[in-house]
C-alpha cells in the first residue's frame, strides 16, 4: 500500500514537473495547428529541438547571453515553419505530414552526425547553458524542497514554475485567438478550405500563421525541456514525443483551449504511474521476470501510447471530456 | 587477452535471445528525464545502420564497461582485433580481442575517463582506420559506454581500386530496389483506400524479425525462412485490413483519424518489437561475413547480388501480375477510380484485402533483404519508411510504377549523395530530396492531375 | 421535382423579403429586354457583358475538359449553364473562380482580367461561387458560417484579433446583417445549431446566404438544386430569382430542364468542353446540336434518388481529384456528409 502511495506521489510530481510543461507546450502548438486549423504537423519535435539547441548552441558554443539564445531558438522555429509551409501548405494535408515527419527525423540525424559535432557536440550534446536562467530563481536553487509529498530541487521547481506560467499565457493567447474572427477563419479552414477561399480569405496565409505559431510553441517546449534537464542531446528529441503530444491532445480534447494542458498532465501521470507501478510489481515478483523485465518497462510506455492513440481515436475521438456529437459531424 | 571480458560475444555465439542483455541503460531511468534515458537506450542500436564502416556500440550487463563492434560492409565482422583500455594517465585496465561477430567489451572499475586503443595491424587487408586508432570516452555511473572507432573498407571511399561513383550507383540501385519492394504496398494501399499508412515500416521490420527468429532460433536456412517471413508479412497485412481498417472504413472514419491511428499502430508495434526482439542488431545465421567479389569498376558480395536479382524478379512478377492477371487489373482499376470499379462489379473489399496481403509480403521480403545487408533491427522499417515516402511521393502517390521508379531514384540518390556529404547524414539528403520534390513537382514523376467532368 | 414552370415559386419564396420585389421588377425586365434582340448563336456579343471569356482551354492528360472560344455573360440576368455529364461545366466554374488554372485563354470581369488570380482574390472582386457538393462548415454554427462571409473584417488579422475592442463593433454589425439574411432564408431558428446538423437543402440555403454576406456582384451557383428535396426547391428558386431582383448577375449549373426554363434569362449549353448553343430558354429544346449532345446522356430528366447519390459520389470524387484534396475519407461510400439527408 505504501508503495502504491509512493507511485501515486511520483506520478503526481511528473504531472506537474517541467516534463509535463514540455509536453503541454508541444500539445498546445499542435492544438493550434491540428485542433483548430487542421494542419498535420507530425514533426513538432523538430521545433522543440531547434528551441532547445537554439539556447544550447548560443550559450555554450557561441558564448551569447541566455536570452539571445531564446530569441535565436524562436527565430529558428519560425524559419523552419516557413520552410516547411511554403512548399506544402498549398498541397493536400498528407504532404505536410510527410514533410514534417521527415524533417523531424532528418534534423535529429543531422544534429547527431559527426560533421555537425563542432557545433552540436554530436550525440553527447551540450550542457551548462542554463545557469543564467536558474540564477534568476527567487529561492536557493541548491536546496531541496518538499511539495505534495515529493522532494524537488530548487532548480526544478523554478523551471516548472516558469514553465506553467508560460503554459497559462499560451492558453490565454489561444483563448483570445479562437474566439476572434481569426479563430473563426482557421476553424473554417479545418472544415473546408475551399469554402473559405470562395469567401475571399487567403487560406495560405492563415495556415502559415497557424503553422508558425504552433512551431513557436513547440520551440518554447523544447527550451523548457533543455533548461529543465540542463542539457541538450539530439536523442532527447525523438519524434515519438510528437506522437506523445498528439495522444495528450486527443486525450484532453482537441480544439479546446485547456484540452492539451489537461491531456499532458494526465498523460504524464498515467505514464509515470504505470511505469513505477510496473517496476514495483516486477521487483515484488508479482509479474514474473521472464514475462516482463524491468528494462522492458521503458518500452511498455510507448506501446501504451500507441495503443491509447488507437483506442482513443476509435472509441472516443472527442477525448475524455468532449462531446461526441460534435466529432461525428467531422466529415474528414 | 582475458576471455572473461568477452561476454556479449559469447552470448551471441550461443544464439541466446538478445533481449536479455541488450538494454541495460533503461534501468537507471525514472529520476531525471525518464524519456531521455529510454531514448539513450535506442541510441546504441541506431549506430550500426547509420554509420556503416564504423565500430558500433553494444550495451552490456556489468556495472561500468566500454564495448563496441568491428565490422564493415565488405569485410563483415572483424575477429581478433586487440583492444586495450587505459586510464588517461596510461594505467592499463584490460585488453580483449573482438570475437567472431566483431564484438568486444571490457569491464571497468568505475565511472570516469578511459582511452580505448585498437591494434590496427590486426585489421584485415583493405580495411583501414578512418581517423585515430584510439578514442577517449567519459563513462557515466552504471553505463555501458559504446566506443566508435571509424573503419574504412575502401568501398565507400576513394581508394580500394574501384570506381567510386559506379560502386555507389550499384549500391544505390540495390538499396532503391529494396525500398521499391517495400513501397509498392504503401502506394497501392494509398491508391485503393486513401490511407497514408505510417505503420507500413513495421511490416518491413516484421519480415526481417520473423526471418531472423526462424533462421537463427529455429535453425531453418535463410531462403525458406524468408519465404515463411513473407507468409507472416501477408498474414499481418491481412490482419491489418480485416481487424482494423475494414471495420474503420465501415464506420466512416476520416482520413485524419485514420492517419493518427496508423501512427499509433506504428508506435505500438515498433516498441513491441523492441521488447520481444531487443534493442540490438543481429545478422542472419547464413551468408554472413562474405567477401566482396571484384567486378572491375565495383565490388559486391554474392548476397547483395542475389538481393538485386531477387528484387528484380519479384518486381517484374508484380508488374506482370498488375498488367495481365484479373486481380492485378482490378487493383489498378480500384486505385484509379474506386467508385467506377465498384459499379462495374469489382469486389472492392476483396481487392483491398489482396493489396494488403501483397503489400505485407513484399514489405516482409524487403525487410529480409535489408536485414541481410544491414542486419536486423527493431526500428529498421521505421527508418526506411521515410525513404519509402520519399520514393512514393517522387513517383506519384497511389501509382504502383511510380513507387517503383521513385524508390530507385531515392535509393541511388541517397547512396550517391555520399560523394559530397558525409555518410552519416545521407538519409538527411534523401529527406531533403523529398522536400525539394514537394516544391518542384508535388504530383510526382508519373502522377498527374486528374480530369474533371 | 416540380414540372410546373409557373412563377409561383418566386412570389412564395420572395415573401420573406417583400421589399426587394418592388424595386427588383425593373432590372429583370431590363436584362430580358436587353437579351431579346440578341441572335441565338454561339459566342454572340451581349449588350452589357459582366464576364467575357476568350479562348479558354483546360485539358487533363490529353482529354479536353474545357475549350470555350468566346462567351459573354449578361449583367443583371440569370444565365443557366447546362450540358450532359462531363461537359466541362464545373471545370469552367473552377477556372472562372480561380480554383483551377487553364492551359490557355483569358477572361475578365467588368473589363478586368481575372486569369491567374487566386480564388480569394476573385471572390474579393465580387465574383462568389457555391459548390456542387455543399461546403457547409460542419463544426461551426450556422451564424458563424454566415459571419465568415463578411468582407474586410478587422478581427481576421492575427494581431488585431488579440484586441477585441478593435473588431467588436464591426462584428456586431455583421451579426445583424447575417441574422437579417438568415431570416430571409428561414434559417434564423437554426442560427446556433452546428451547420453539420442541417439537412441537404438547408445547407444549400446556408451556402447561398453565406455567399451573399460577401455582397457579391456575380453569384455562381453550381447545381443549387442537386440533392434538395422538392419542397425546398421552390424556395431555392425564389431566392435565386431574388438575387436578380437585387441587381446581381447569376450564373448557375443545373441538370433539371424545368428549373432552367423557369428561371433563366439566357441558357448556355456545353458538351465535351465546348459551348454548342446559347439562347433564351425556349430556343434550346429545338436546337438540333443540343438534342444530339443529350442523346444517350441520362440527365435530361430529373434524377432518381439512387442516380443522384451515384452522380454525387462521382462528382465528388472527380472534384476532389481535380482540386487535389481527394481521398478525404477512406471510403466515400460511407461519407457522413449525407447524414443530413437521412
Amino acid at each position: 500500500m505504501a508503495e502504491l502511495i509512493d507511485a501515486f506521489a511520483i506520478a503526481l510530481k511528473a504531472a506537474i514537473g517541467f516534463q509535463a510543461v514540455f509536453l503541454a507546450l508541444l500539445a498546445l502548438g499542435l492544438n493550434i495547428q491540428f485542433g483548430y486549423t487542421g494542419l498535420l504537423n507530425f514533426g513538432q519535435i523538430a521545433f522543440a529541438l531547434l528551441g532547445g539547441y537554439g539556447i544550447a548552441i548560443s550559450v555554450s558554443q557561441w558564448g551569447l547571453p541566455f536570452w539571445v539564445g531564446v530569441v535565436i531558438g524562436l527565430a529558428a522555429a519560425v524559419l523552419l515553419a516557413l520552410l516547411l509551409g511554403i512548399p506544402t501548405l498549398r498541397l493536400r494535408a498528407d504532404y505536410l505530414a510527410i514533410a514534417t515527419i521527415a524533417t523531424a527525423e532528418g534534423l535529429r540525424l543531422l544534429f547527431r552526425s559527426v560533421s555537425a559535432t563542432p557545433v552540436t557536440n554530436g550525440t553527447r550534446g551540450l550542457s551548462g547553458f542554463n545557469q543564467d536562467f536558474i540564477a534568476l530563481a527567487p529561492w536557493d536553487t541548491a536546496e531541496r524542497y518538499d511539495l505534495l509529498g515529493t522532494r524537488w530541487s530548487g532548480a526544478d521547481l523554478w523551471v516548472a514554475l516558469v514553465g506553467w506560467v508560460l503554459v497559462a499565457l499560451t492558453c490565454l493567447l489561444t483563448w483570445l485567438l479562437v474566439r476572434s474572427p481569426w479563430g473563426r477563419v482557421v476553424k473554417s479552414i479545418r472544415e473546408d478550405e475551399d469554402a473559405v477561399r470562395a469567401l475571399g480569405k487567403n487560406v495560405y496565409v492563415y495556415k502559415m500563421q497557424a503553422l508558425v505559431l504552433g512551431g513557436v510553441l513547440g520551440a518554447l517546449g523544447g527550451m523548457v525541456y533543455a533548461v529543465g534537464t540542463g542539457s541538450a542531446t539530439p536523442d532527447q528529441y525523438q519524434n515519438a514525443n510528437t506522437f506523445l503530444a498528439y495522444a495528450a491532445l486527443i486525450l484532453g480534447g482537441a480544439a479546446r483551449v485547456l484540452g492539451p494542458v489537461v491531456g499532458a498532465m494526465l498523460m504524464y501521470f498515467i505514464i509515470q504511474f504505470a511505469d513505477t507501478g510496473l517496476r514495483t510489481l516486477i521487483s515484488n515478483g508479482v509479474i514474473p521476470e521472464d514475462l516482463l523485465s524491468a528494462t522492458d518497462v521503458a518500452q511498455i510506455r510507448f506501446v501504451l501510447i500507441g495503443l491509447g492513440l488507437i483506442l482513443l481515436l476509435v472509441f472516443r475521438p472527442q477525448g475524455i471530456f468532449g462531446d461526441r456529437r460534435e466529432v461525428m459531424l467531422d466529415a474528414r | 587477452m582475458t576471455h572473461a571480458h568477452n561476454r556479449a560475444g559469447r552470448r551471441a555465439g550461443r544464439g541466446a535471445p538478445s533481449h536479455v542483455d541488450a538494454r541495460r541503460t533503461g534501468t537507471g531511468g525514472g529520476r531525471r528525464g525518464p524519456l531521455r534515458l529510454l531514448l539513450l537506450a535506442v541510441l546504441a542500436g541506431s549506430f550500426a545502420l547509420l554509420v556503416p564502416g564504423t565500430a558500433a556500440a553494444e550495451p552490456e550487463t556489468a556495472a561500468e564497461s566500454v564495448s563496441g563492434t568491428f565490422r564493415t560492409s565488405l569485410s563483415g565482422p572483424i575477429e581478433g582485433v586487440e583492444v586495450t583500455v587505459t586510464t588517461p594517465d596510461g594505467q592499463e585496465i584490460g585488453t580483449t580481442e573482438s570475437d567472431e561477430n566483431g564484438r568486444w567489451s571490457v569491464d571497468l572499475p568505475g565511472p570516469g575517463q578511459y582511452t580505448v586503443t585498437i591494434d590496427e595491424d590486426a585489421l584485415p587487408e583493405g580495411v583501414t582506420l578512418n581517423g585515430e586508432n584510439s578514442r577517449t570516452v567519459t563513462v557515466d555511473p552504471g553505463r555501458d559506454q559504446g566506443v566508435l572507432i571509424g573503419l574504412n573498407d575502401g568501398s565507400r571511399n576513394s581508394g580500394g581500386g574501384t570506381v567510386q561513383w559506379i560502386q555507389l550507383f550499384v549500391d544505390g540501385l540495390r538499396f532503391g530496389l529494396l525500398i521499391a519492394m517495400a513501397a509498392i504496398g504503401l502506394s497501392l494501399i494509398f491508391g485503393t483506400t486513401g490511407l497514408t499508412n505510417f505503420a507500413h515500416g513495421e511490416l518491413v521490420t516484421i519480415g526481417a524479425i520473423a526471418a531472423w527468429f526462424i533462421n537463427v532460433e529455429g535453425g531453418v536456412p535463410l531462403i525458406p525462412a524468408a519465404l515463411l517471413a513473407m507468409v507472416v508479412g501477408a498474414g499481418i497485412g491481412a490482419l491489418n485490413e480485416l481487424a482494423l481498417w475494414r471495420p474503420l472504413r465501415r464506420r466512416g472514419t476520416g482520413l485524419v483519424a485514420a492517419l493518427v491511428i496508423s501512427i499509433g499502430l506504428s508506435l505500438l508495434l515498433r516498441y513491441l518489437y523492441q521488447i520481444i526482439y531487443g534493442g540490438r542488431s543481429n545478422a542472419y545465421a547464413d551468408y554472413r561475413g562474405q567477401r566482396a567479389v571484384d567486378y572491375g569498376p565495383f565490388t559486391m558480395t554474392n548476397a547483395d547480388l542475389a538481393s538485386i536479382v531477387i528484387a528484380l524478379v519479384v518486381l517484374l512478377l508484380v508488374a506482370v501480375m498488375l498488367q495481365k492477371t484479373k486481380i492485378g487489373k482490378a487493383m489498378r482499376a480500384v486505385a484509379d477510380n474506386r467508385d467506377l470499379a465498384a459499379s462495374s462489379g469489382i469486389d472492392v473489399n476483396r481487392v483491398i484485402l489482396v493489396v494488403w496481403m501483397m503489400g505485407g509480403a513484399l514489405a516482409a521480403l524487403g525487410g529480409v533483404l535489408l536485414g541481410l545487408s544491414d542486419e536486423v533491427q527493431w526500428d529498421m522499417g521505421f527508418r526506411l519508411l521515410l525513404l519509402m515516402f520519399a520514393g512514393v511521393t517522387l513517383g506519384g502517390l497511389g501509382t504502383a510504377y511510380g513507387a517503383l521508379l521513385g524508390s530507385i531514384v531515392v535509393g541511388v540518390f541517397v547512396q550517391m549523395s555520399t560523394l559530397v556529404i558525409p555518410n552519416d547524414v545521407k538519409y538527411v539528403g534523401g529527406l531533403l530530396l523529398l522536400i525539394v520534390i514537394l516544391i518542384v513537382r508535388p504530383q510526382g514523376i508519373l502522377g498527374s492531375r486528374a480530369r474533371v467532368g | 421535382m416540380p414540372a410546373d414552370p409557373t412563377p409561383h415559386g418566386a412570389t412564395a419564396a420572395g415573401a420573406g423579403a417583400p421589399a426587394s420585389l418592388g424595386k427588383g421588377a425593373a432590372p429583370q425586365r431590363l436584362a430580358q429586354a436587353a437579351l431579346r434582340d440578341v441572335p441565338w448563336e454561339v459566342g454572340v456579343a451581349k449588350p452589357d457583358a459582366a464576364i467575357v471569356v476568350d479562348d479558354v482551354t483546360r485539358t487533363f492528360g490529353g482529354l479536353t475538359a474545357v475549350a470555350v472560344d468566346h462567351l459573354e455573360i449578361q449583367r443583371g440576368g440569370i444565365t443557366g449553364l447546362i450540358g450532359p455529364n462531363g461537359a466541362g461545366k464545373t471545370t469552367l466554374f473552377n477556372l472562372l473562380t480561380g480554383f483551377d488554372q487553364p492551359d490557355s485563354g483569358t477572361w475578365s470581369f467588368n473589363g478586368r482580367p481575372l486569369g491567374k488570380l487566386s480564388p480569394h482574390r476573385v471572390s474579393r472582386l465580387g465574383v462568389v461561387r457555391t459548390f456542387q457538393l455543399t461546403k457547409a462548415l460542419s463544426r461551426l454554427t450556422v451564424l458563424q458560417n454566415m459571419l465568415l462571409g463578411a468582407q474586410g473584417q478587422k478581427g481576421e488579422g492575427f494581431f488585431r484579433a488579440l484586441v477585441p475592442g478593435v473588431w467588436r463593433s464591426q462584428e456586431r454589425e455583421n451579426t445583424e446583417k447575417a441574422l437579417e439574411l438568415l431570416r430571409r432564408f428561414k434559417l434564423d431558428a437554426k442560427k446556433d445549431d452546428f451547420a453539420g446538423t442541417l439537412s441537404g437543402g438547408q445547407r444549400k440555403l446556408l451556402e447561398m446566404a453565406r455567399a451573399l454576406m460577401t455582397d457579391p456582384e456575380v453569384v455562381m451557383l453550381d447545381e443549387p438544386m442537386a440533392g434538395v428535396n422538392p419542397a425546398l426547391t421552390q424556395s431555392l428558386l425564389g431566392h435565386v430569382k431574388d438575387l436578380r431582383e437585387q441587381g446581381m448577375t447569376v450564373i448557375f449549373v443545373e441538370h433539371d430542364m424545368d428549373v432552367v426554363r423557369d428561371i433563366s434569362d439566357w441558357v448556355v449549353v456545353m458538351a465535351s468542353g465546348k459551348v454548342i448553343a446559347e439562347g433564351p430558354p425556349e430556343s434550346i429544346s429545338q436546337n438540333q446540336a443540343v438534342v444530339d449532345a443529350y442523346l444517350g446522356a441520362h440527365h435530361d430528366a430529373p434524377l432518381t434518388v439512387d442516380e443522384e447519390d451515384r452522380v454525387l459520389a462521382e462528382a465528388e470524387r472527380s472534384i476532389a481529384q481535380e482540386e487535389g484534396t481527394g481521398g478525404d475519407v477512406i471510403d466515400p461510400e460511407r461519407r457522413p456528409r449525407h447524414g443530413g439527408q437521412r
